[in-house]
């Protein structure tokens, strides 16, 4: 075997490795459990209705999970991309601008709204505005925030992630050219439902199962952009950043466009979900978007463990049942039982706390550890002590 | 390779001085580099020498004075910015990725000549599938240039031994392509007969590959025996430069290094 030969094979095993491998097997069994999960449930129950939901969520996390798990940014504002995908949804479907074109209305491509006022699109070029608007907002935010560090990034995004809620709730007040930034509390209502190509009109009335099935597919998206990413170059350079910058960038990577990457497309990604939760919620209310979502979303990376794909998705569906369907189920346990005088919905987020508390303890890397996360915890590698002068 | 560039040098500093609040870390060092050459930079503990390199390339930005690389100027760039235009480094402390293989820290190494964005890496179009292939050719012919051995190419690079960790290092910073490699003090810890390869190899990646290297060591042996010229800081200050024999002479040298004498 000449040289040659050996140094083909040698790169032939590397791009064996991972991209697909392992990862594909299992992909398609989930799939189609998930695809023929419904079948099991009433079209209109609880269960479907947190099916939808756990759909919605996981498109968060792993959104999220680009900016901090793969890139080390710790964002806790994600909720700010939520609003900004939602709004989207509110102002492009439904009644929100009735005096546009006379009061005749805009519509391309929706056919089912209550009114024919305002601007009706339909729910795909919703999703692209909404990505575009998130992104965009993300740049705003992302250029004054990534030029610090580590913890520094966390406090700004939590304040840009209160100011997010503060304007919805308050945008009801503030008007541009006649038309409010918001409704507030009173909610942009109702939101168009979505008329896809082939399937046609939703109806959440009749069949929730569209709605699941739609966010599935942007499961799926969010999963092979999350894995493509991971495994380009992109994907390393993040990883060189979370574990020391100024490795990183003596190597050659742009530390402030490297970290805008990631945040960008973690927006992006988090205003997707948004639209889509917000057609699910046909009411675009600005109570929505509290601070705790931010965190409810991080507890879902951690508790899958930060950075792993698939620890991710199993992290964003336990929280979302959690969140969605048990505790409701046994809402009046404390009452009945325990002869307490609150409801489980009522310290959800005590329970949340309580078994990120138990996982801390035992199993500190989350259920499915990244290999490279679990390296940083028991063996201290990849923590960054800096000389580096604070710079753009 | 744009050789016959000129006969001005590669490098050239013009009065460098990097100031922290009151002291006096560098102190307008003249310092410039020919191409094709090896030259070190010598001087006892805590006389400016990393920080010096760390201004050349951008990890600081100096107080005063300013750095020409290749004719631009080179003061105020970025780091990354730095490495585009050609120039490498290694760090006193090893500072790979250390949950990367050794063929990733390489990699990203060769972050600056890949192209391959966010869309495109997305789709995986096959102009990105190349360009990773070639990257990770690259990548293994780099890790044996540097006498990596097979079997640690897709070792984690925390549990590489520390000779190989000091290899990878290097074949990191060449991944970048680099006119200049700055090396900070590439033989500490090393044993006699890995600084005495480390030397040779310093001499082939100039010979083969037209790399100018600078160097920063303690080990006079090696410096003494690859440098064309060497310069001495000391507090900050340029106190000595010349070839080899000249500085090992030169009295303000050794007062430097062993105190004055009665």
């Amino acid at each position: 075997m000449s040289a040659a030969d050996g140094m083909r094979e040698t790169v032939r095993d590397l791009e064996k490795s991972r991209f697909f491998s392992g990862n594909f097997l299992i992909a398609v069994v989930l799939l189609v459990i998930a695809a023929i999960l419904p079948f099991f449930f009433d079209a209109l129950g609880s269960e479907l209705d947190t099916m939808v939901w756990a759909t919605a969520y996981v498109v968060f996390a792993l959104g999220l999970n680009i900016v901090v798990g793969f890139a080390g940014l710790l964002d806790l504002g994600y909720v700010a991309f939520y609003a900004v995908g939602a709004y989207a949804i509110g102002y492009f479907a439904s009644d929100h601008f009735n005096k546009v074109n006379g009061g005749k209305g805009i519509h391309i491509g929706a056919s089912s709204f209550a009114a024919d006022q305002g601007i009706h699109l339909n729910f795909i070029l919703i999703l692209v505005i909404a990505m575009s608007m998130a992104a965009l907002a993300g740049l705003v935010i992302g250029l004054p925030t990534l030029r610090l560090r580590g913890d520094y990034i966390a406090i700004v995004t939590l304040a840009f992630g209160e100011i997010a809620q503060n304007v919805a709730q308050n945008g009801d007040h503030i008007s541009i050219s006649g038309y409010k930034l918001s409704a507030g509390q009173q909610a942009i209502s109702p939101i168009d439902e979505p008329n896809l190509p082939i399937y046609g009109v939703f109806n959440s009335a009749l069949n929730l199962q569209p709605y699941y099935y739609l966010g599935l597919a942007l499961v799926v998206l969010t999963l092979l952009v999350s894995f493509a990413l991971r495994e380009s170059r992109i994907g390393r350079a993040w990883i060189a950043v979370r574990e020391d910058e100024v490795a990183a960038s003596s190597m050659g990577v742009p530390l402030v466009r490297t970290k805008m990457l990631a945040y960008g497309i973690g927006a992006a990604i988090g205003g997707a979900a948004g639209a889509f939760l917000g057609a699910y919620n046909q009411a675009i209310n600005s109570n929505q978007f509290p601070f705790s979502f931010s965190i409810l979303v991080l507890a879902m990376i951690i508790l899958g463990g930060l950075g792993s794909i698939w620890g991710t998705v199993l992290g964003a569906v336990i929280l979302a049942f959690v969140d969605r369907y048990l505790l409701d189920k046994v809402r009046d346990v404390p009452h009945d039982v325990f002869n307490l005088d609150f409801s489980t919905a009522e310290i959800n987020f005590g329970i949340f706390g309580f078994i990120l508390v138990l996982l801390m303890v035992a199993r500190p890397e989350g259920l499915l550890p990244e290999r490279r996360r679990k390296m940083e915890l028991t063996e201290g590698v990849g923590t960054d002590e800096s000389l580096f002068e604070a710079r753009a | 390779m744009e050789a016959g560039a000129g006969n001005g040098p590669l490098l050239d500093a013009v009065q460098v001085s990097k100031i922290f609040g009151g002291l006096v870390a560098v102190d307008s060092v003249d310092f410039s580099i020919p191409e094709r050459s090896i030259v070190s930079i010598i001087g006892p503990n805590g006389a400016g020498k990393t920080t010096f390199f760390n201004t050349l390339t951008g990890l600081y930005r100096p107080t005063s004075g300013r750095v020409f690389f290749g004719g631009d100027d080179i003061s105020r760039a970025r780091p990354d910015q730095i490495v585009a235009k050609g120039v490498a480094r290694t760090f006193q402390n090893i500072r790979l990725f250390g949950t990367m293989s050794a063929v990733e820290n390489v990699l990203v190494g060769q972050h600056a000549r890949t192209k391959a964005g966010v869309i495109r890496s997305i789709l995986r179009t096959p102009g990105v599938r190349r360009e990773e292939r070639e990257a990770r050719e690259k990548a293994v012919e780099l890790l044996r240039y540097v006498g990596l051995k097979e079997r640690a190419f897709h070792e984690i690079s925390t549990n590489l031994a520390y000779g190989d960790q000091r290899r990878l290092e290097i074949a990191r910073a060449l991944a970048s392509d680099p006119k200049l490699l700055l090396l900070d003090e590439p033989t500490a810890g090393m044993n006699p007969q890995e600084s005495a390869q480390l030397t040779d190899f310093m001499r082939k990646l100039r010979d083969e590959r037209g790399t100018t290297i600078l160097l920063i060591e303690h080990d006079m042996k090696v410096v003494m025996g690859v440098s064309e010229r060497i310069t001495v800081l000391d507090h900050g200050e340029k106190i000595a430069e010349g070839e080899p024999q000249e500085v090992r002479n030169n009295p303000r040298v050794v007062e430097a290094y062993l105190g004055k004498q009665g």
